[in-house]
């Protein structure tokens, strides 16, 4: 199945989770990474339970706390 | 109030934009800033906003000048090391435009101080580089229902959004609560380059002027991501549903301000 990744259009197994889906993309600091599917959070405790599904858009929001 | 004829020349490309002329320069000189952090991003945007013509402008930070910060943040000089970078601050954007009254808070924020500095202003700018103060901006502006634009840089990133009352998520529904201390890297630990404070910094303080001219449209309900390394920007559209917002929610579990605890390694001032 097709999905988007930051923005980027990728071909991914079906049944890929969040949580595969974080590994796969080596996300820095994933406990403190925000993620969106679509149009809605996805709470911390759903990575392992949410299937990702084909044409889903997925973001990755991280922490930036400079700005001194 | 009359614009001089030294106004007219000065102002002149902007009075020249059919989106700003004569009554958009006038509400920049009636308009009040707030700038919280006279660093990396608090100097271009505190320059800017001061070269626009913004009236009055407030500058927040705690901390004096070290020679570290001369890298990124324009507002100081050489001969300002030692000084309170509010007053280095105030001293640059006076030198800049005479039209533009200073206001200097030589102070960290606070949940007991930050609702009293903040109600004079139209909008406030994030210019902080830690967590504990991003989110007392956020939940402050949240509750005294001001608009604000956030920002955060590190090493080749940055990112911005703009929270505006009623009109789509604020910081908190994005990022939860702050990361524990240390748990993800801060500018002194990870380095920063000195022009990012200038480009997301400049972002800040164009958001704030089309905010008070009320022209074009906001990043509220995005997140501008950029990334130098790949010289990329990407607008991230942010879910739309804040019900469930701890505090910009139907129900809020956040009703006072919190505190939290300091990273060791910085300061609002850093
Ligand atoms: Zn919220």
């Amino acid at each position: 199945m097709n999905i988007t990744v930051a923005g980027v259009k990728k071909e991914v197994a079906d049944g890929l989770t969040v949580a595969q889906l974080v590994i796969d993309e080596k996300v820095e600091t994933p406990e403190y990474v925000t993620v969106t599917i679509n149009d809605d959070f996805v709470d911390h405790g759903q990575f392992e339970g949410t299937v990702l599904k084909d044409g889903d858009t997925v973001e990755f929001l991280y922490f930036m706390g400079g700005g001194q | 109030m009359a614009f001089t004829n030294e106004q007219i020349e000065r102002y002149s490309r902007h009075i020249i934009l059919k989106e700003v002329g004569a009554k958009g320069q006038k509400k920049l000189l009636n308009a009040k800033v707030l700038v919280i952090g006279a660093g990396g991003l608090g100097a271009p945007v505190a320059m800017y906003l001061a070269a626009a013509g913004i009236g009055t402008i407030g500058i927040a930070d705690a901390d004096e000048v070290d020679l570290s910060n001369l890298q990124r943040q324009i507002i100081h000089q050489t001969k300002d090391v030692g000084k309170p970078k509010v007053q280095s601050a105030k001293e640059t954007m006076e030198a800049m435009n005479p039209d533009v009254k200073v206001i200097t808070y030589h102070e960290f924020i606070t949940s007991e101080n930050i609702l009293d500095i903040i109600k004079d202003y139209d909008f406030i700018i994030d210019g902080t580089d830690n967590f504990p103060a991003k989110f007392l901006i956020n939940d402050a502006c949240v509750m005294a229902k001001k608009p604000f634009s956030h920002a955060g840089i590190i090493r080749f990133q940055g990112q911005l959004m703009t929270y505006v009352p009623g009109q789509g998520p604020c910081y908190r529904c994005v990022f939860k609560e702050p990361p524990p201390k240390d748990a993800v890297p801060t500018c002194k630990q990870a380095g920063v380059i000195g022009a990012m404070g200038g480009v997301i910094g400049s972002l800040q303080a164009m958001e704030a002027v089309k905010y008070i001219l009320g022209v074009g449209d906001l990043l509220t309900g995005y997140l501008l991501t950029y990334d130098a390394l790949k010289m990329q920007f990407r607008k991230v559209k942010l879910p739309s549903d804040t019900h469930n917002c701890a505090v910009c929610g139907d129900n809020p579990t956040i009703t006072e301000l919190i505190d939290y605890e300091q990273a060791e390694c910085d300061g609002v001032g850093l």
